[in-house]
């Protein structure tokens, strides 16, 4: 981290039940901007569902509900005028499987700016979209094939490359390696330090050595509470929460 | 013991597939026959059907499109009332509107026929007849919209089972993109599950070719080689009826008319049945 940084999107005191079901107990976390902040925790600890309150994703979900605030630019998104949509089209995500749609390759990267009016330009869209994503040069010669033909880290690249079409600020991503080989991981990880010149990074891993990796700041959860945040470095190498120390050594999770 | 019964089953399963053999066997042969007397261009392509008065004549073309007629207005109905219904259920209602809705349909689906061909005469027609003086009492209309009544609890199931065969992901993905509930149903999850939908379609259409005792009561019985639904028609189903209903000798023409129109009848629904089926197939490949 050289330079300091404004705080863009933030979690206030944010808790998430399914039912009667806790998942994410009073977490407040801050998003720094033009920074990769990872999420790391052992598995229904809390980490997805609080990544997808921050874009409003659980609205899908029945029997969700959440107190608490998620402020972006200063703005609560939950406040009852926001709307979810415009939400949306400022703070993008990339799933744990890749999930392009079955369309031509080109179509996935046009889909977003063309519903939503951006029709302008779309060939020089849908290009910058796939540079930005490091796939250009494998596709520019197949944009009107299925995606559904790519390799899965082709599809994950094409996934984030969809999500960058529509500019957003902020690229949240759950578990975007999980279902990828070791090559195609280490391509999307570099990708990140490109993607973090314009773009603040979210990114909820299973990977300890990703999060090492990858993020300028880590966020420890467990059982839907975050035991600790702090720059990555620190995290790693001088925790101050025992639980924290035990995780990232490994010796549980 | 295990030996008795395994032939115990071995013969229920042969008495299902015999008869089925059996029923097609009679059928072709009867139509076998009725063909040595009538030339099959004849059959197919006159326009007159009147095998039991004189001058008789064999042209099934005014019970094909009685049959149309029926078809076309059931289709009118169902099609785009069922895809509604599941793009509702699928992707709108709640868990809980679905535990109610559901089973409403599949009520629906268990009334018996007659019922609906008695509600046809009872209620469909007198509100056309005030719309449109000029109906006659029997119709295609109404019999084509309380077929099409009849099916839509069909489509909408079967929709409704396509449309939720879209995963999840796909629709996290496109809400994810910042697009509204119908963006999402129109652009992404109608357009992936096009091949369940168009089978949904094809088995209704079968359905309502082959359904019988509402358009036997509502349509008439008048063979008739029109594309006016207002007037009284005869379906290939209601002439089956009247004929088997009637005292027609066995072995004569007019009887081997029946398996003549049953063939025709059987042909159609089987062809359909196997081009839902095909597409279904494809369709179960896209998301395994």
């Amino acid at each position: 981290m050289t330079q300091p940084s404004e705080v863009l999107l933030q979690a206030n005191a944010v808790s998430i039940a399914y039912g009667d079901q806790l998942a994410v107990n009073a977490v407040t976390l801050p998003i720094y901007q033009q920074r990769i902040t990872s999420i790391i925790g052992p598995s229904g600890c809390g980490k997805s569902t609080l990544l997808r309150s921050f874009n409003r994703m659980n609205d899908f979900i029945d029997q969700v509900t959440l107190t608490g605030k998620v402020t972006f630019n200063d703005q609560n998104v939950y406040a009852s005028d926001a709307d979810p949509v415009a939400v949306r089209l400022n703070i993008g995500m990339v799933f744990q499987k890749p999930n392009p749609f079955p369309k031509t390759i080109y179509d996935n990267v046009a889909w977003a700016p063309k519903i939503n009016g951006r029709r302008d330009n779309m060939d020089d869209r849908v290009e910058q979209a796939l540079r930005q994503a490091a796939l250009w040069d494998e596709v520019k010669d197949r944009l009107q094939e299925s995606a559904l033909n790519l390799s899965g880290g082709q599809q994950q690249r094409l996934c984030i490359a969809r999500a960058l079409a529509m500019n957003p600020l902020v690229l949240l991503m759950d578990e975007p390696c999980s279902a990828l080989d070791p090559v195609s991981t280490a391509r999307i990880e570099d990708l990140l330090f490109e993607l973090k010149e314009t773009l603040t990074i979210v990114i909820v891993t299973h990977n300890m050595q990703q999060a090492a990796r990858v993020s300028d700041f880590t966020a420890f959860m467990e059982n839907g509470v975050l035991i600790e945040y702090g720059p990555t470095e620190t995290l790693f190498t001088n925790p101050e929460n025992k639980r924290t120390e035990e995780y990232v050594t490994g010796r549980f999770g | 013991m295990e030996q008795v019964l395994r032939w115990l089953f071995f013969a229920c399963a042969a008495i299902s597939v015999l008869t089925t053999l059996a029923v097609v066997g009679v059928l072709s042969i009867e139509t076998f026959n009725f063909f040595q007397q009538v030339p099959a261009a004849d059959f197919l392509f006159g326009t007159r059907w009147t095998p039991l008065l004189e001058p008789k004549s064999y042209g099934i073309l005014p019970l094909l499109f009685g049959t149309t007629l029926i078809v076309i207005g059931a289709a009118i109905v169902a099609l785009p009332v069922g895809l509604a219904c599941a793009i509702y259920l699928s992707e709108y209602a709640g868990a809980r509107t679905r535990d109610v809705v559901k089973p409403i349909l599949e009520i629906l689906a268990g009334i018996p026929t007659i019922v609906y061909g008695f509600f046809a005469i009872t209620f469909v027609t007198p509100i056309l007849r005030t719309l449109i003086p000029s109906t006659e009492v029997f119709n295609a209309a109404s019999a084509g919209i309380v077929v099409g009544i009849m099916v839509l609890p069909m489509v909408a199931s079967l929709c409704d089972d396509a449309l939720r065969a879209v995963p999840n992901a796909l629709r996290d993905g496109a809400y994810s993109l910042g697009a509204t509930s119908f963006e999402v149903t129109a652009r992404i999850v109608v357009p992936a599950s096009l091949s369940g939908i168009f089978a949904a379609f094809v088995l209704a259409i079968s359905r309502a070719i082959g359904e019988t005792m509402a358009v036997t009561l509502a349509a008439g019985a008048t063979p008739n080689l029109t594309l006016n639904p207002l007037e009284s028609i005869q379906t290939m189903t209601a002439y089956i009826v009247q004929v088997s209903l009637g005292d027609t000798p066995a072995g004569t023409l007019s009887y081997q008319t029946l398996f003549a129109v049953g063939a025709v009848l059987f042909s159609m629904t089987l062809i359909l049945n196997l081009i839902a089926n095909a597409i279904m197939n494809r369709y179960r490949d896209v998301y395994e």
